[in-house]
């Protein structure tokens, strides 16, 4: 025997996007507020798809600035050496801790990349109904959220070298125009990944499931 | 399920049967309802459809997040305020705590920048461990008052944006990078970050958000007009007890 696959939509249902408690909806248009928390309800995140594909736009224009603009200026006796991120990647390399290198060249260039591409694929699967591994893409929805932060970490480095190397005229680092750029990538993908709505994957999957209970 | 007597809301015929103590619950990820049994203490249950841990059963939801957000606290006041490394080259000597690297990415003209980062590495993660302390402080002795459940969306909203563990691979990979020009020298406000960055993570696993949620009162106190009021399903609702 199958039955449909009940969701808390399909049964006029919605759960509370704050607190988690399942409610009766008012109406379908105008759901009302929670009960225990007061938070606004919504069936789906409003606008998720909308505010999903800005967000990744706006990250996208801001990756090319922060990976062509140096993000940091090291002056030695009064000459200035620019690096961009995939300078300080080879720096560390050819200085010997290749680890290091590694940790931030995934840090810093893959996996901002890859959050983006992970949610323009997510974004347009879902505009296209598609309903295989969904599991697949609920998972990977979840690795872009977790892994998001850690592309924040160039920019500490960058932050700490800067306040701690100012021993002019000796020596003295400044931040430069691309580290803004890099930390808005970062930001914004955040975001990005904080309004899609995981629910939207599996919407599209009307079809009736072996009953497992 | 053939034959199930339907429990739920009127002109559902499979919705999930409940009996007994259980609490009926929609997935965050794919929003199947799914009846869940009451668990005992440190058990897990995952969803049927896409595998999400749906409920986890803390052995001990309050005291013992509240003790490691007391210690959180004053590890943080002492990352925040001790030196994270000093450096000396040629007889000079300088050092830096976070606040620090935060002005001086400011004073150098990257004010946005210092901003983000003065919002992730003190900020986010002060925020997040008061609101928590807060939350834990006053859900001891349920009901808790509404504004605990104002302070718990703050906590959760605050939580993605600590970045106390990245902040620690930051100052790690800054040390090693100015180990090549001068001797560089760990801090005690470095390893107050190490610390942190291990505290952190036990409030939050050992954290239940639903825990609370069960404590505090319910902002619908029943004075709305019943034609406007959304109904609970599938939670016990303390506004219709006697
Ligand atoms: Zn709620
Ligand atoms: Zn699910």
């Amino acid at each position: 025997m199958t039955t449909t696959t009940l969701t808390a939509a399909r049964a006029g249902l919605v759960s509370c996007g704050t607190c988690g408690l399942l409610a009766q909806q008012v109406s379908r248009a105008a759901p009302g507020h929670c009960p225990r928390c007061g938070a606004r309800l919504a069936s789906r995140r409003r606008g998720s798809l909308e505010t999903t594909w800005a967000l990744v736009i706006a990250a996208a224009i801001c990756y090319i600035p922060a990976n062509l603009l140096p993000v940091l200026g090291t002056t030695t006796l009064g000459s200035t050496a620019y690096d961009t991120i995939m300078g300080g990647v080879v720096f560390l390399y050819t200085s010997g801790s290749w680890p290091l290198a590694l940790i931030v060249l995934i840090a810093s260039v893959m996996v901002p990349l890859g959050k983006l591409l992970a949610l323009v694929y997510l974004l347009i699967t879902v505009q296209r109904g598609s309903i295989a591994g969904n599991r697949e893409r609920t998972r990977l929805y979840h690795l872009v959220e977790f892994i998001g932060r850690w592309s924040m970490l160039d920019v500490f480095v960058d932050t700490f070298t800067v306040a701690l190397v100012q021993l002019s005229p000796l020596m003295s680092v400044q931040p430069g125009a691309g580290v803004v750029f890099f930390a808005a990538v970062v930001v914004l993908t955040m975001i990005a990944a904080a309004s899609f709505d995981p629910r939207l994957i599996w919407d599209a999957d009307t079809t009736t499931e072996p009953d497992v209970a | 399920m053939t034959g199930s007597v339907p429990t739920g809301p009127s002109g559902i015929d499979n919705w999930p049967e409940s009996t007994g103590n259980t609490e009926t619950l929609a997935c965050p990820d794919c929003d199947l309802l799914q009846v869940v049994p009451e668990l005992p203490p440190g058990a897990k249950a995952g969803c049927a459809r896409c595998g999400r841990t749906l409920v986890t059963q803390m052995a001990d939801p309050i005291e013992r997040p509240l003790a490691l957000s007391i210690a959180a606290l004053l590890v943080l006041i002492l990352a925040n305020t001790a030196p994270l490394m000093g450096l000396s080259v040629v007889g000079q000597q300088a050092d830096t705590t976070i606040v620090g690297g935060s002005w001086e990415m400011w004073r150098q003209g990257q004010e946005l920048t210092a901003v983000v980062v003065a919002f992730c590495a003190v900020f986010a993660p002060a925020a997040y461990l008061l609101c928590t302390l807060a939350v834990l402080l006053a859900a001891r002795r349920p009901p808790a008052p509404r504004w605990v459940g104002e302070l718990l969306r703050w906590a959760e909203a605050m939580q993605p944006w600590s970045m106390v563990e990245v902040m620690m691979l930051g100052i790690l990979v800054a040390l090693i990078k100015i180990a090549e020009l001068a001797t560089v020298e760990p801090d005690v406000g470095m390893y107050a970050v190490g610390v942190l960055m291990l505290l952190i993570p036990a409030i939050q696993s050992s954290f239940d958000p639903e825990a609370i949620w069960q404590r505090v009162t319910w902002a619908d106190d029943g004075s709305l007009p019943a034609d406007g009021a959304v109904q609970a399903v599938g939670t016990p609702d303390p506004r219709s007890a006697p």
